[in-house]
């Protein structure tokens, strides 16, 4: 067994913690940190919401060790609202929507449709509904998460 | 569930890396992108003794000319990254093809070409697309470096010709001619699962007649599979004559399909067929038309 000292930024500022290699990013973010938006379905892979975005790219929290996230910038969904509440335009699209019902899976998909649609060009209508097919919801059956990403896609597309 | 505990190490070269796994006696991973590997490890399906983590290793990162000619692929090189590169778009289309098929978009942001290719899942993209385009890849390890082809590297689900002291340092893949056909056709019951069914491979045409196939299966047997007596019926054909249904009958000849959860050997070898057969059926008449 072994420990390692790990600096991150997450959500704009530093911490420091000392981990077990075998600890996950998203156990970490979760215990940890104490960042309980990174919901813990799965540990496998499979359902997506535990999403975070690390160094601009949307990963599994729960695919990846929090000693590899050493030196990297994480967001998680506690990131994104303005601090006088006003929501990130994904989170806002969601709710117009009514793309949440318990809000388990709400967060993962949250920072994927984030990471998409952060640079300036914005992704079509496809690869936003394409990149929803990680994301496991038991409640809404989909529909008013799919509106919400076609909101959020390219107006030509 | 939660991994056991391992000893976790991030060399920073390839020299490192092998010096570790050499130390460990056979009780090393190796970790690259971790999307097969952390789900195993939370299974505790895998419980290593030491992790050889690869993901600061510049060198094993990249796509580049190999020195005889073909393309050299980094195994370290994200999925993500195989998608967007533009020489692998020119002259390796069917490897972008296939990996745009891998998982979700935040697993390929982490997932790499060659942990896919060195794990070997018999449902994989990845390993049959290396098999089918007649890749070799280099494995290094403290007693020296060897290069094995994807034909000589998979013996059984996640069993393979790569040693437990050995790292896979680059995967090289031979030039297709520019105008080849791309087949690939996967049938999975969502998008993102292990194919129930798939198909990939490519087939260049010179003078009206096939001169050269590479065709290989994925989820019809413990290992990718490569379709040799279809190939070998498909060479010389002219396009307008060809008797698809005959060939989709070799293809499936060949495969060793297991009944699961997920579908019986039966089912497969029925919609290997058919897939087989339309894969095929719609390369030609594009290019006949063309």
């Amino acid at each position: 067994m072994s420990t390692h000292s790990i600096r991150v930024v997450i959500n704009g500022r530093a911490h420091s913690a000392s981990v077990e290699g075998r600890l996950t990013l998203s156990d970490f973010l979760r215990t940890d940190a104490g960042f309980t938006g990174v919901h813990v379905g799965c540990e496998h892979g499979v359902c997506g919401a535990c999403t975070v975005i690390v160094d601009g790219e949307a990963v599994r929290a729960c695919l990846m060790l929090a000693v590899q996230a050493d030196g990297c910038q994480i967001t998680t969904v506690e990131g994104l609202a303005a601090p006088d509440g006003t929501l990130h335009p994904v989170q806002q699209a969601l709710r117009d929507e009514h793309g949440l019902q318990c809000g388990f899976c709400t967060p993962g998909v949250v920072m994927t449709l984030v990471a998409l649609t952060r640079g300036p060009k914005r992704p079509s209508r496809d690869v936003l509904l394409e990149s929803l097919s990680g994301h496991l919801c038991r409640c809404t059956g989909y529909q008013g998460i799919r509106r919400a990403a076609i909101k959020l896609a390219a107006e030509d597309a | 569930m939660k991994p056991a505990p391992f000893e976790y190490v991030a060399p920073d070269t390839i020299e490192e890396a092998c010096e570790h796994l050499a130390a460990a006696g056979g009780g090393a991973t190796v970790l690259a992108g971790g999307q097969t590997l952390l789900p195993l490890l939370a299974l505790r399906m895998s419980q290593p003794f030491v992790l050889v983590d690869i993901q600061r290793i510049r060198d094993l990162v990249g796509v580049k000319p190999a020195a005889d000619g073909g393309t050299r692929i980094g195994p370290m090189t994200r999925q993500s990254a195989v998608i967007d590169d533009a020489t692998i778009a020119r002259k390796l289309p069917l490897v972008a093809t296939a990996t745009r098929h891998i998982g979700h978009h935040p697993i390929r942001n982490r997932g790499t070409i060659g942990g896919s290719i060195a794990l070997g899942e018999p449902a994989a993209e990845l390993p049959a697309t290396a098999l089918a385009l007649g890749a070799v890849v280099e494995l290094r390890s403290t007693r020296g470096t060897r290069r094995v082809a994807a034909e000589e590297l998979y013996w059984g689900p996640y069993s393979t010709a790569i040693e437990s002291d050995e790292l896979m340092t680059a995967i090289d893949f031979p030039d297709w001619p520019a105008d080849s056909i791309a087949l690939f056709r996967e049938l999975a019951p969502r998008p993102g699962d292990f194919a129930l069914v798939g198909l990939t491979g490519a087939v260049s045409v010179r003078e009206g007649r096939i001169a050269r196939a590479g065709l290989a299966w994925f989820g019809m047997g413990p290992t990718p599979i490569r379709a040799r007596q279809a190939e070998a019926a498909l060479l010389g054909q002219t396009l307008d004559k060809l008797e698809v249904g005959e060939v989709a009958e070799l293809a499936v000849r060949e495969t060793a399909p297991f009944d699961d959860h997920h579908a019986s050997a039966e089912y497969r070898r029925t919609v290997g067929r058919r897939l087989f057969a339309r894969t095929l059926n719609e390369a030609v008449s594009v290019r006949r038309s063309a």
